[in-house]
């Protein structure tokens, strides 16, 4: 695991701007990466790619599933295909394109995903997707990656193109703080650990890494000692570094802007009771829905906020035999 | 190739179909069946490719991508016909661990295959993507597909039309089974398609017709959609073909669409059908 011991705020930006930017980034170093984007070219943040590369930028209108076979299609021959759209329509609109044309077929495509989770806002249910890390962890072939700030959806959008397989690469709409160093290491399946402690490991993924890191600072404040864990890779899941931190801590809550059937929770659930079964509380969205509001109205509403990750630590450390 | 050689090949092509069907005692001989004109004229005429040699990029070689995966025993007889893999593995069609999938599928690296296929409707946004690629790495080979009449129902069929015209893929040529039939009955009274020409035209493709029973028909008619290449429209040519052709009880029915012969029947098939290459 890489260790971070302290933290500064380099800023606030939205993970999409971390892909527009890694997107022109790898695009410059890499000429196999190619670009398609179903009408969200500046949702996405993938102007700056279009205007540099424009003929390796294609734009397919509103049909998802044509984009997803065509960046299948665009492997053979060598491309490195990115597809950008919404959360939702790169998942569930398109399953059974990623499934069949992608996954199964070990199409070599990167499946990037914007607007994921509550903090979509304002649009409500309908774009607002809770259930796409499931989706996407269940298929075989699929690596499955959340990263947490800008710098490090920027790094990661930049190293999915040096691994050779299918990968969902899922980020999000609001500007959010900015932790991670821009020239940190990203590194597929090997999570960070942020903060050490020793009462309770909170493993978070996503825009909920910041908020695991304000709920410890909130229990340092009362004498609790958190390890926190930027599980950024769901899938290939780093299954020892959560192990070694359970060994220490003796419990863990997981925190994700998901749906906790299918989530991050469910994954880390699996290694800790196969393992050394340890308590574990579950941060996340609650079989429901969710509705129009403000990003961080929502955290609050739908019980995924720094509170909530408090209140869950005390939980599972008073579950400890 | 002289018509007759050509006839000696899909004949055995359709031997080949009734055995692997029969000895899986599953599959889909009916759209294979009527499939096998055009599948032999294409790999052993028309494809340039190599074999021998097979890679998944392709690169100056004629792709070609089975969107209606399901008639996959036409396919995987003409790939082992022209010398992809060996005639004999046409026996695990469909059994435990085989490279034959009921469905193609490239997780067993069965040469001549690049993409899985089955779940209908995905070829053509497939095929637009190599087509697209082969443009950027200048590439001056084609990409061919294969549909279904019944599968044209599936709506990404048509989100991949407008591409294909919107952006002048004009190095793709798509090719319809339009057998009139699908698995509950005959397409006019599932789902009818209306006038397949038409549509197509105002989609904006260069479209051709040709009997997929007549060599020289479509001999002619590739020809001239190879004289469109490049021509700013993608091509589609609408191929009448009759389901289970080649076996009688087999033809005017959907009911072969997914059924596979039983000894009596397969026994029925093969005395209509010469065996010119020698079977698996």
């Amino acid at each position: 695991m890489t260790t971070t011991t302290t933290f500064e705020v380099l800023g606030t930006k939205d993970t999409r701007s971390g892909f527009g930017e890694g997107l022109l980034e790898i695009g410059k170093k890499n000429k196999d990466v190619v670009a398609l984007c179903a009408d969200l070219t500046g949702s996405l943040k993938m102007n700056a790619f279009q205007d540099e590369f424009p003929e390796r930028f294609f734009q397919v209108g509103i049909a998802e599933a044509n984009m997803m076979g065509m960046a299948s299609g665009m492997t053979v021959g060598g491309k490195i295909p990115y597809t950008g759209t919404f959360a939702n329509f790169s998942t569930g609109r398109v399953y059974d394109q990623i499934r069949q044309s992608i996954a199964y077929s070990q199409k070599n495509v990167k499946i990037c995903a914007s607007h994921a989770g509550l903090t979509l806002g304002e649009d409500g249910a309908t774009h607002q997707i809770l259930e796409d890390i499931g989706m996407m962890k269940m298929l075989p072939n699929m690596t499955v990656i959340v990263p947490c700030d800008f710098n490090q959806t920027k790094q990661a959008t930049m190293a999915i193109a040096e691994h050779d397989g299918p990968v969902y690469l899922r980020f999000g709409r609001p500007k959010v703080p900015i932790f991670v160093k821009p020239d940190a290491d990203f590194v597929i399946g090997k999570a960070d650990l942020l903060m050490e402690g020793s009462d309770v490991t909170i493993i978070a993924c996503g825009h909920l890494v910041w908020k695991a890191i304000e709920a410890a600072e909130i229990l340092a404040e009362k004498g609790i000692s958190a390890e926190v864990i930027n599980m950024h890779t769901i899938k290939p899941l780093d299954a020892r570094a959560i192990i070694e931190s359970t060994a220490k801590t003796g419990c863990v809550v997981t925190a994700e802007e998901h749906m906790i059937n299918g989530g991050l929770g469910d994954s880390v659930a699996q290694v800790i009771i196969q393992n050394d079964p340890v308590p574990q509380e579950f941060v996340g969205v609650d079989d429901s829905f969710g509705e129009s509001g403000k990003p961080e109205e929502l955290l609050t509403k739908y019980n995924i906020d720094t509170p909530n990750i408090v209140e869950a630590a005390h939980k599972a450390i008073q579950r400890k035999k | 190739m002289e018509t007759q050689e050509l006839n000696n090949i899909s004949s055995q092509v359709r031997r080949d179909i009734v055995r692997m069907v029969s000895g899986a005692s599953s599959g889909h001989p009916g759209g294979s069946l009527g499939c096998a004109d055009f599948l032999t004229l294409l790999y052993f005429e028309v494809l340039k490719h190599d074999p021998s040699n097979f890679s998944m990029d392709g690169i100056d070689e004629d792709i070609f991508y089975l969107s209606n995966g399901h008639i996959s025993p036409v396919w995987y007889s003409v790939l082992a016909r022209s010398g992809y893999f060996p005639v004999n593995e046409l026996g695990t069609f469909r059994k435990l661990s085989t490279r034959l999938q009921g469905h193609p599928s490239t997780d067993k690296n069965i040469p001549g295959v690049r993409m899985a296929s089955g779940s209908l409707g995905q070829g053509l946004s497939c095929a637009l993507g190599t087509a697209v690629t082969k443009k950027l790495n200048g590439d001056a080979s084609l990409v061919y597909t294969l549909h279904g009449d019944g599968e044209l129902q599936e709506g990404q069929i048509w989100e991949a039309a407008i591409y294909g015209a919107a952006n002048k893929v004009d190095n793709l040529i798509a090719t319809i089974d339009y057998n009139g039939r699908q698995i509950d009955g005959d397409v006019d009274d599932v789902l009818s398609l209306g006038n397949l020409s038409q549509k197509w035209q105002a989609f904006g493709w260069e479209v051709l017709e040709m009997n997929g029973h007549d060599f020289d028909d479509m001999k002619k008619t590739i020809a001239k959609a190879h004289s469109f290449v490049g021509n700013g429209k993608p091509i589609v040519i609408i191929m009448t073909t009759e389901m289970g052709q080649g076996v009688d009880y087999m033809m005017g029915t959907h009911k072969w669409h997914g059924n596979a012969p039983n000894a009596e029947q397969l026994e029925s098939a093969l005395n209509q059908l010469e065996e010119t290459l020698g079977d698996y």
